[in-house]
Formats: structure tokens, sequence, C-alpha cells
């Protein structure tokens, strides 16, 4: 049992609220992703799940049991840094045995355990070197093994592939939910990286400001954004919010994926063909209504759109997001 | 190539340009100095400097084999023994207690730091009258006079068991400051995830304090231990005002630099004398810094 549980957490620094009000219920063997950008508080409700702050308010649950007074060492969570925290003066083996170590292993069982998760992560030849011996991906998968070896109920992840290459990070990726398949237990991961939510997560939890914007499975995330926030944050590139009015009539604002627009000389919406950018698989043509930004993705053997010309576009109904004008809220 | 050869002249004539003035300046008021101690040192000369006569090396042998000598640089190793393990545990342990972010914390960070703004002159008045037997808070206090031994002449200072305890206890004080404020740069340069991790993990904080703190901070200890060692075989000011090198007949607080330049040295009035022993002194603080490096080196921790 390792389900986690916030309850209406809030956390104040200096008078300064960093998380606010956040309820999230995580399921055992779950890998939840927490996505914002920097600064909404994603880090900060990491951290107090892992015990490194204290909430102001609320309560954290993990595997049923209330720990908002428990210590670290009682919650049974482990936690991988952004700079991978590992201890330059220690070998990678003693670095894996470290937490054994402090829950009084006898040597023998350390060193089986540590070279048991070292071989699984590919680390058998490096047990021998320091930290500072090895390459960025090494280190990370060191980081990643200490924090296995104790086979702990909850995993922390803060931002733990934002130090590695694109090409480094694609394959972590991978072999991150196969390492979560294998060890069925809860994933917390912490990113400001939407591919990696989109591509690793069960769940996602948008955050932005301190506040939860929308909990759900990546697909209903991308599929049915409940703000307008979460619209523009997820999908690269962003969905296209027209202001009221510009599209039907009434108050709300609508949102469109790039890839659901269409150029249609009969449609009444007509833009500015601006900027377009050719990616060789697609195109994304960038449009002007007024001071109104709008993308369109099209395929890039459509045909050739040059600067300046006027174009109508058709935005099909059955992919029309209406969102609040004023709360941004999604309404259906 | 053409342009290669007076290209190289003319960057030589630069770099001696910029050596030019720090080589001048080392020049006349290090090695210059340095050269006629050593000239010195081989020379015996009457109370003005003059009629000298020079012995070669054996006048370094026979005053290294001196009883005086050997007595004065024993005296130098207690004192250096009695401060330097003491202060760096000291300053560590008040630079991680005022290590955390507490209200007021500025406070006792400026308490614990003041020492570097005090002068030797100053600090040692202070712990003379500390010590003094007649009015002393410290030579009146039953604990401190039970920790010392048996005190035979009155006052911690005046007697030969007690003096370079006494003397240390002020040196140790003096330098507090510094390595408080050291330590303290050291501390924050330790990344603070190294602590979150070993506190997730379950460590508890001494399981933190020796497998973080301590071996992070093993290059900053290192130049502690060096710069304090280096201080305790030179100190001069707390023994010239606090004991003159006495109590005599034993001569307990006599370190080599009293020796040299001491008012109550027997080489007092022997520049030649005094010249041996600095260049003795000197090739013993050689020896010392070329080990503690050395040896060190192996278990210090530089960062990756």
């Amino acid at each position: 049992m390792a389900t986690v549980r916030l309850d209406a957490v809030t956390k104040v620094f200096d008078g300064v609220t960093a998380v606010e009000d956040v309820s999230l219920d995580i399921a055992d063997h779950d890998f939840m992703i927490l996505l914002g950008p920097s600064g909404c508080g994603k880090s900060t409700l990491l951290r107090m799940i892992a015990g490194l702050e204290q909430a102001t308010s609320g309560d954290i649950y993990i595997g049923g049991s209330h720990v908002n007074d428990v210590e670290p060492k009682q919650r049974d969570v482990a936690m991988v840094f952004q700079s991978y925290a590992l201890y330059p003066h220690k070998t990678v083996q003693a670095n894996i045995e470290f937490p054994l170590k402090v829950r009084k292993i006898p040597k023998a069982q350390r060193a089986v355990e540590a070279r048991a998760v070292a071989e699984a992560l590919d680390l058998t030849e490096y047990l021998q070197r320091k930290p500072g011996q090895l390459s960025g991906g090494q280190r990370q998968r060191v980081a990643l093994a200490r924090a296995i070896v104790r086979q702990p109920a909850v995993f922390c992840m803060d931002e733990p592939l934002s130090n590695l290459d694109a090409k480094l990070r694609t394959e972590t990726r991978a072999e991150l939910v196969a390492l979560h398949q294998r060890l069925a237990s809860t994933f917390i991961y912490v990113t400001h990286d939407q591919v990696e939510a989109m591509t690793m997560g069960v769940h996602v939890a948008v955050m932005s400001r301190g506040h939860l914007e929308q909990v759900g499975t990546p697909q209903e995330v991308y599929a049915r954004p409940a703000t307008v926030f979460v619209a523009q944050f997820i999908g690269t590139p962003p969905m296209n919010i027209f202001p009221p009015g510009m599209v039907e009539p009434g108050d709300t604002r609508i949102g469109v994926r790039p890839e659901h627009i269409t150029f249609d000389d009969t449609s009444t919406l007509r833009a500015q063909i601006g900027l377009v950018e050719q990616l060789g698989h697609e195109a994304l043509v960038n449009c002007h209504i007024g001071d109104t930004r709008v993308i369109v993705r099209i395929p890039a053997a459509g045909v050739v759109h040059i600067a300046g010309t006027e174009v109508g576009l058709r935005v099909p109904e059955e992919h029309r997001h209406r969102f609040d004008a004023t709360t941004g809220q999604r309404i259906d | 190539m053409a342009i290669r050869g007076p290209r190289r002249v003319r960057e030589a004539l630069l770099a001696l340009l910029f050596l030019g003035p720090s080589a001048v300046v080392l020049g006349l008021f290090v090695i210059y100095p340095l050269g006629r101690t050593v000239l010195l040192g081989a020379k015996r000369c009457n109370a003005q400097g003059e009629n000298c006569r020079t012995n070669g090396l054996r006048q370094y042998t026979d005053v290294a084999q001196s009883r005086e000598f050997r007595h004065a640089l024993w005296v130098t190793i207690k004192f250096a023994l009695l401060t330097v393990p003491a202060g760096i545990a000291l300053g560590l342990g008040l630079a991680v207690l005022a290590d955390r972010h507490l209200r007021g914390i500025g406070f006792f960070r400026a308490v614990f730091s003041s020492t570097v703004a005090t002068s030797v002159a100053v600090a040692s008045l202070m712990w003379l009258f500390l010590l003094q037997p007649a009015r002393g808070i410290l030579a009146n206090t039953g604990w401190i006079q039970d920790l010392m031994p048996v005190v035979k002449n009155p006052g911690l200072l005046n007697d030969s068991g007690t003096a370079l305890l006494s003397v240390a206890l002020s040196s140790v004080w003096a330098n507090l400051g510094f390595t408080f404020i050291v330590v303290t740069a050291g501390l924050q340069s330790i990344p603070r995830e190294l602590h979150e991790s070993a506190y997730v993990d379950g460590a508890s904080p001494w399981r933190r304090f020796t497998n973080v703190t301590v071996p992070m901070l093993s290059p900053t200890l290192l130049f502690v231990g060096i710069v304090l060692t280096s201080r305790a075989f030179q100190a001069y000011g707390e023994i010239d005002l606090l004991t003159e090198g006495g109590p005599v007949p034993q001569d307990s607080t006599t370190t080599l630099t009293y020796l040299i330049y001491g008012e109550t040295s027997i080489v007092r009035n022997d520049a030649g004398l005094q010249s041996s022993v600095a260049v003795l002194l000197f090739f013993v603080m050689l020896v010392l810094a070329a080990v503690q490096l050395r040896g060190l080196k192996s278990r210090i921790h530089y960062g990756q």
C-alpha cells in the first residue's frame, strides 16, 4: 500500500504562497507527473511529500497514514534530485549503499543489494569510481540506483532528466517507464517538460501559480483541457485561443488545436498569413486576425503559403473547446 | 616564421615588464633578507654586530642540538598540539551551530567572528586580566582550577604546569573568529541537496555531519589546519604579553619564536644565534607544510 493523498495542502514561505489548497489522490503504482512552469509550486509539493518541507496547512497521507509530522526516514520515500546529489567523496558503490548503511543493514548484504541494483542499471563496471569520473547519464543512473536500492514505497523525482542532453533524455524516459513497470511502486515525478509528462505519465497533474489546474491521464489533459492555462501549456504549438465573438457568437473564448484548423477560402473567418515554419514532415503557418495570432499545422507537402496573403480559416464545430471568458474554466 | 622570432622577444619583454614590480618587491623584502639571515645564521658576532666569525654549517648543527633549541621546539610542538585541534573543533562546532536559518542568527555570527577584529595585544591583555590571580574571574573559578593541574605558584600564568595551557587558551580564543568565518564560508558552499538527500534517506544529524559536512569541508579544514599550525609555530605576541617565555627557570612557554625575539631569551643579544634559530624554524615549518599537504591529500576531496 503506497497511495499518496494530499488534502487541502497549503505552503506559505514568509508570506508568499507557494502551494494553495491542493488536493490530490495518487493511487498505488501510479506514475503521477506534477507538471507546470517554473515557480508553480510543483517542487514544493513534492518536497512536502518527501518530508523536506512542512505543510503550512492541510494533510498529507502516505499509505493511509497521516505523515505531516513524520520524519522522512519513516515515510518510506526516496528522492532523486535534479542535481543528483551524489556524495562526491564516496565511490559509486558507497553512494548506492548509503541508504542501507543508514538503516544498519550488514555490510555483506549491502554489497549484494548494491551490486544487484548496479547490474540492473548497467553500472557494474563503475562501482569503484567516484561520481566525478562519470558522465551525466551515468551519474543520473547512480542517483536512481541509490533510490531503488531501498525499495521505497514512493519515488519522488524532481526534474531528474533536465541535466541530460536531448538524446539521452529520450532514452532515459523509456527506461524510467520500464523501471516503473518493473518496480511496481508509486512514482511522483516533477517536470516542466510537457513531452516528459505526456510520454511517461499514467496521470498528469497540471499546476499553475500554486494551484492545481487539472488532473487526468495525458490523453484527457490533451483532449479536454480544463482551463485555458492547461490548453495553452500542453501541446506544441499550444492551442489557439480565439476571443469571444470571433469564431461564433456568444461570450466564450474558443480554443482549437493547430492541427484542427484548415484553410478554406469560402470561410468568413479571414486571416493574414505571417511566418511559415517548415519542420520537414509538417509546416506551421502563423496567421493573424487583427491582434490574435493563430497557428495552423498542415502537412509539408501542402500548398505553398506566402506571407501577406489573405486566407479563410475553417474551425470545425467538433474541435472547439469553450472556456469562460473571465475565469478561463472549461464550459461543456 | 618571420614574425615569430621578434614576436617572442616582444612577449618576453612584456612578461618581464609585468613581473618586474612584484619581483622587485619580493626580492627586496623577502628573498634578500632571507638570504642575509641564512648567512648571518652561520656567524657569531659580538653584541654590536661586529667582529664576526663564520662557523659555517656547524653553527646550525650546534644550535639544533642545543638543549635550549630542543626545549623550545618541544614547547612549540606542545603549543601547536594544544591550540590547533581545539581551535578547529571549536570553530567547526560554532560554525555548524550558527549555520541555520534562525531569527537573530546574525547576532551570534557577529559575536563568533568578532575575535578576528581583536588584536593579539588586546586579546592578551584581556586574558591577562581574566587569569590574574587577585581579581581574574577565570583564575578564581573552582572548576577551572580543578581542570588545571595543581597550581604551585600563585596564578595560572605563573605556574610552570599551567602557563602554556593558559597561553594556549587565549590563543585558541583569539583565532576562533578566523576559523569560524572560514568554516562558515565552507559550509555555505556545500550543496543543500546533499544534506536533503541524506535526510530523506534517513540519516541522523550526526551521520549527516560525518558523511556530508566533514568530507565536503575537508579542503577548508586542511586550509584552516595549515594556517593555525603556522600561526601556532609563529605565535609571539600572546607569549610575550602573558608570560614572557616563563615562568623561569623551567621556561615553560619559551617557544622557538620567543627564543628568537624574546626579551628574556638566552640568545637575546646574539644576532647570529637568533638567525640560526630563525632559519631552523623556517625549515621545520617547510617540512610541516609539506607533510600536511602530502599526507592529507589522499583524504581530501576538492569537489567534482
